[in-house]
């Protein structure tokens, strides 16, 4: 684990990938030191911003050190099951960019259990990596200026799902009716940090 | 009820408080006043609580009517404020009879005005926060012409004091304090040398979300590419032109490029002040600046 400052308001834990990230989140999550305003897991760091009224940054780099090793690390997400139409615009190009059929495709899709690493560019955007071998899978060099709600897109090591309209520039694969995100309920996001996703075929 | 009626917006008007801090792990930002201390001061001038919802306005050009009997006052950019046709000064409280219209023209300086009203303004809150976040649409609906935007009960205890002494904004340089990091050894000596030496001026092409800054290339040590990463406000990104960002009240949660250096939070409502144009410049507090003259 090494701290990084990010200026006078937030340190930057960089860990060794994603497992303790969502460990570390968990932990302080559950168990927020006095002081902890928000905190941003990513693919291989922790950010943890602070409220200055409160505490200090060497408090907090202090509250770090004496978690105790492993802290969160039992927990074990959330599972959620996603029902996906597999007909998406870009199904057939993921299938010649990766050497597989569409149905292989769809097969390890909905074979792979999913893990939320972190969240980002959109409210309730997660990015999912999978429990298995996996191919990367380039993004569209032509992003679309509008891509719809409940869309099940790839890119990089990642799959996603739309939580709203927004243009973006992931393949996509097809498409649910599952609200990512619900400003009426709480948590408004479906697909959070540590959650573990199953996509199953069908409509 | 009272409100306040929308008869003209200027460039961009927003309603803001200090933003919803804790959601950003399902990637959404804080968002709330881009100079969170005018908004603090507009309130505290009218016995608001401090992150009650005021209006933001970027470039003046807002023009409201009172819809009962009002006190507000005005804080942030130096410009010219009216009340019923007659001036009115700044960071003052301010009575509207109703029907009376407020006037916010264009700043001379700083580029973002806070109106505040006595009770607050009483729009839905979103995730706890009335605060529009430009980049994700969260928030209250842009005000638009024609709207009347409700205003809440006042508070039990009235104004301590009826005009601030405040430090204005200035059009002159800017000097913002930062630290390095957290991926300052991502970036050459010289890179570190210009941001720490030269000026940056800021581009129009600026924002809630960002200020772009151009000057000195920032030139990287290496090429591969970063895991994206939490960022901050203040956080100075740099994107393959090598040419700064620095972030502001509705960043992104996280982002793809290293961040060279973060602006003090102290001094992060000084930065969405500098108007296109303004000179800035970096230092780290007490290590003398390595000027080398201006690009």
């Amino acid at each position: 684990m090494r701290v990084l400052a990010c200026g006078d308001a937030a340190l930057l834990v960089e860990l060794d990938g994603l497992e303790p990230v969502l460990a570390l989140y968990a932990a302080l999550r559950d168990v927020p030191p006095e002081g902890v305003t928000d905190l941003v897991p990513a693919a291989r760091t922790l950010l943890v911003r602070i409220d200055r009224s409160v505490t200090d940054l060497g408090t907090m780099r202090r509250a770090l050190g004496e978690l105790p090793p492993g802290a969160g690390r039992q927990a074990e997400g959330e599972l959620v099951q996603v029902q996906v139409v597999y007909d998406g615009p870009d199904l057939q190009e993921v299938a010649r960019l990766t050497g597989r059929t569409a149905a292989e495709v769809v097969a390890a899709h909905t074979r792979l259990e999913w893990t939320v690493a972190f969240a980002g560019f959109a409210p309730g955007f997660g990015y999912l990596v999978p429990n298995g071998p996996w191919p990367e899978v380039a993004r569209r060099t032509d992003p679309r200026t509008r891509v719809p709600a409940g869309s099940v897109g790839l890119a990089g090591p990642y799959s996603g799902v739309y939580p709203q309209e927004s243009p973006g520039g992931w393949q996509l694969i097809g498409r649910t009716e599952a609200r990512l995100w619900d400003l009426g309920a709480d948590p408004p996001a479906l697909l959070r940090p540590g959650v573990r996703v199953r996509f199953l075929e069908g409509g | 009820m009272k409100g306040l009626e929308v008869l003209a917006t200027g460039p961009l008007t927003t309603v803001q408080d200090l933003g919803r801090p804790g959601w950003a792990a399902l990637g959404v930002g804080r968002s709330g006043a881009a100079d969170r201390d005018s908004l603090r001061l507009v309130n505290r001038l009218l016995g608001n609580p401090e992150a009650t919802a005021a209006l933001e306005a970027t470039l003046g050009g807002l023009v409201l009517r009172a819809v009962g009997d009002l006190v507000v006052a005005v804080t942030g950019a130096v410009g010219p404020v009216t009340v019923g046709g007659r001036d009115a000064p700044l960071n003052t409280v301010l009575h509207l009879d109703d029907g009376a219209e407020l006037e916010v023209g264009t700043p001379v300086a700083g580029l973002r005005s806070y109106v505040g009203v006595r009770g607050g303004l009483d729009v839905a809150p979103v995730l706890g926060s009335r605060s529009t976040d430009v980049l994700s649409g969260l928030g209250p609906p842009r005000p638009a012409v024609a709207d009347v935007l409700p205003v809440g009960l006042a508070p039990a205890h009235f104004p301590v004091v009826d005009a601030a002494p405040v430090v204005p904004p200035s059009n002159g340089d800017l000097m913002l304090r930062v630290a390095l990091g957290p991926r300052d050894d991502w970036f050459t000596e010289d890179a570190i040398n210009a941001l720490l030496g030269t000026a940056y001026a800021v581009s129009p092409d600026s924002n809630r979300v960002g200020m772009r800054l151009t000057g000195a290339s920032l030139s990287r040590r290496r090429a591969d590419e970063l895991p994206s990463e939490g960022v901050v406000s203040g956080a100075l990104q740099v994107p393959p032109s090598g040419q700064p960002v620095l972030f502001l009240a509705d960043h992104p949660v996280t982002g793809g490029y290293p961040v060279v250096a973060v602006v003090l939070e102290d001094d992060i409502d000084r930065a969405a002040q500098a108007r296109p144009g303004t000179e800035v410049r970096f230092g780290i507090p007490g290590v003398p600046r390595r000027e080398r003259g201006r690009p």
